[in-house]
């Protein structure tokens, strides 16, 4: 789960991470008061989305007068903001997030993501702050730096050490603040189940202090639990409705821009699905894991929330019976069939557990546009055709 | 012959009693699994299952005798029981639950790393060999017994790739589902070698997913030290970019760990690299002839 820059950094606040003074409001109004009441004389203006790259699509900007602020917010507000990391539509600009300005001497760039490898989280720290990371990574990886932090150790002295020369930071005063600041966002980074944590840019002021200019934070789903102040922040605007409402059945649903529904039990054969049936020459239109206990009421779920797209021609279900018995999952999708109008062909591949009975269930059921695909290959290759026929 | 676990492997259940746990476990005995007890706090001295419940892993492991242990508590709770099992001296813990938080996976697999205890998990299927013994929640019956090895992230594909060894007139020595989490137990690289000392094993099927490296550093492992042939599925070909697909590992983070990166590395070492898994049994009777 992600959340809004102006959210990270009252979380930043709690820890003492400093941060530029600022102000979330949802319009211009309270725009120009909230810029009034940090007292200037500079602003910047924030849009608030969940994607990176906000100020080069003209998201962020800065503002020298109460009348720029008032001019900027009613630009931004309301405004579809499109970067690199949205889609193609972009995103509706719902929150603006007014920060005071700050003395900027230069910029850098901290992180502390999960390194997957050593299993443990990692801090990486770069003098290019301000860029995108990837293409620093990509063209001069030795101006990154990665410090791993072991969590039964915690961050000790030796790692601020570490990231205070490996940025260059030669002053005393600043090197404590640099390590404090670390040393703070890592202690938050675990207390709050934080998955990732990028602050691009950090920058330095004149006066030789650290501050977060900017602040991304993404959190680990399973322990939302346990977190239930970060699992207030969620902004369910900010996420794609259908995968939404699919999570509330227990549905794992991604859309892709295919012509072939599916619907498939667990993650790995629902990707194996997808890719079988763009190995046969067809295009896949979601990604839909039904999970373990697929039964009437979340396949006719799915099948509403596939038939929503208008690009899908044909619909391939393909369960493999495990502990949950084949004949029971023919049934839940004859019945599935009679709560939703399913107005395209249904290919079902039932296989597993009682599989034999399951077909002539599905057999004798005689419903139109339903069609029996003997295994994966089969099914995906009826699929196929169906999608091409119709 | 066998990798990890045979019919003598003497296992314990922890979450024993509630709904998941019981329900498994009585598959498992069913199954022919030589289970000897399980754990539930304040409810040691009772009878379950026809097997004597216990408070604690420790006292489970005294009376029982007991190598392996059978994971099913919720998943706040996984890390606490992990950590358990090490200090009480179990050798393989089989963590099926879904939804453990990563932090409390860092912190419990190197804690059991220190007591020399291995993990196979979270959220997978578990570890069957066949017509022995059943650890997990896969659908027994699927399992023939034979000579390939199976290794997967995936639950289905686990099954889906079985069922076609079997159709295709083959067998399974042992099947391990290692889950498709960000933080996990044993892996390929750990397992690979154990089919590859396998007697039995001629064969070896591995099956990925987009996200991690895993299957990268396989691939050198494979080069160096596997001399048996091995055929591979990616999942996650058609898989779009910063997307979480169901299982939280499956993501393919900036140009990281796509489908494409870790078929052409296997693919360079000399695995028979599948592109549906609908080709798994013709490709596995390709490899054995």
């Amino acid at each position: 789960m992600n959340v809004h820059e102006y959210q990270a950094k009252e979380i930043f606040a709690q820890y003492g991470v400093p941060t530029p003074k600022g102000i979330m409001v949802e319009s211009v109004d309270a725009a120009v008061d909230a810029a009034k009441e940090l007292g200037g004389p500079i602003w910047v203006v924030k849009a608030q989305i969940h994607a990176g790259g906000r100020g080069l699509g003209g998201g962020v900007k800065l503002a020298k007068s109460l009348d720029e602020v008032r001019a900027l917010a009613d630009e931004i507000l309301g405004m579809t903001l499109v970067t690199h990391q949205t889609t193609a539509e972009g995103k509706l600009v719902q929150k603006l997030y007014i920060e005071d300005g700050a003395d900027i001497k230069d910029e850098f760039y901290l992180s502390v993501v999960l390194d997957r490898k050593l299993e443990m989280p990692l801090i990486m720290a770069s003098t290019e702050g301000g860029m995108n990371i990837e293409d620093v990574a990509e063209n001069t990886p030795e101006k990154i730096i990665t410090i791993p932090v072991d969590p039964a150790v915690g961050f000790q002295g030796f790692h601020g050490r570490e990231l205070a020369f490996g940025l260059g930071i030669t002053d005393k005063a600043e090197q404590k603040n640099i390590i404090s600041f670390a040393q703070k966002l890592f202690t938050l980074y675990m207390d709050k189940d934080a998955e990732m944590i990028e602050i691009n840019p950090l920058v330095r002021t004149g006066s030789g202090e650290f501050l977060a200019l900017d602040g991304k934070m993404g959190f680990d789903n399973s322990a939302l639990g346990r977190q239930p102040e970060i699992a207030a922040m969620r902004d369910l605007t900010e996420e794609d409705a259908d995968e939404v409402e699919a999570a509330k059945y227990g549905l794992s649903y991604v859309a892709l821009d295919g012509e072939i529904g599916c619907m498939v039990n667990g993650a790995g054969l629902a990707m194996g699905t997808m890719d079988t049936i763009n190995y046969m020459g067809g295009t896949p239109a979601n990604f839909l894991d039904v999970g373990g206990s697929a039964n009437a009421e979340t396949v006719a779920k799915g099948f509403e929330i596939i038939l929503k797209n208008p690009n899908v021609k044909a619909i391939f279900v393909n369960i493999f019976g495990g502990i949950v018995r084949c004949d029971r999952i023919a049934n839940g999708i004859i019945e599935a069939t009679k709560i939703t109008n399913v107005n395209v062909p249904v290919i079902v591949r039932l296989d597993g557990t009682n599989a034999p009975e399951a077909s002539e269930i599905l057999n004798n059921a005689n419903i139109d546009n339903l069609i029996v695909g003997n295994d994966l290959g089969d099914g995906a290759a009826k699929a196929v055709e169906a999608a091409k026929g119709a | 012959m066998s990798i990890l676990v045979n019919k003598d492997t003497k296992v314990i259940v922890q979450g024993f009693t509630g709904k998941e746990g019981s329900f498994h476990a009585e598959q498992c005995i069913d199954y022919g699994t030589n289970i000897v007890g399980g754990v539930t706090p304040n409810k040691g001295g009772q009878t379950h299952l026809g097997k004597p419940v216990f408070n604690t892993v420790s006292e489970a492991v005294k009376a029982t005798g007991a190598t392996v242990s059978m994971i099913f508590v919720p998943p706040a709770f996984v890390g606490d029981a992990v950590m358990e099992a090490a200090e009480a001296g179990i050798e393989l813990a089989v963590i099926i639950t879904e939804g453990a938080p990563v932090k409390d996976m860092q912190m419990a697999k190197a804690h059991a790393t220190k007591h020399g205890m291995k993990t196979l998990g979270p959220n997978c299927p578990g570890i069957i060999t066949a017509e022995e013994c059943k650890i997990g929640i896969m659908p027994g019956m699927i399992f023939k017994k034979g000579n390939v090895g199976l290794i997967s992230k995936s639950g289905t594909l686990t099954y889906e790739g079985t069922n076609q060894v079997v159709q295709a007139g083959y067998g399974i020595t042992t099947a391990v589902g290692i889950g498709g989490d960000p933080i996990i137990g044993l892996s390929y690289n750990q397992l690979l070698p154990m089919f590859e000392a396998d007697p039995e094993t001629k064969c070896i099927v591995m099956i990925g997913e987009i996200g991690g490296d895993l299957e990268i550093q396989a691939a050198k492992l494979i080069k160096e030290q596997i001399t048996k042939p091995v055929v591979a599925f990616i999942a996650g070909q058609t898989a779009p970019k910063g997307k979480t697909m169901g299982h939280a590992g499956a993501i393919v983070s900036g140009s990281a760990g796509t489908a494409k990166e870790k078929m052409e590395a296997l693919e360079a070492v000399g695995v028979k690299v599948v592109v549906s898994p609908a080709e798994i049994g013709k490709a596995v009777k390709e490899v054995l002839g």
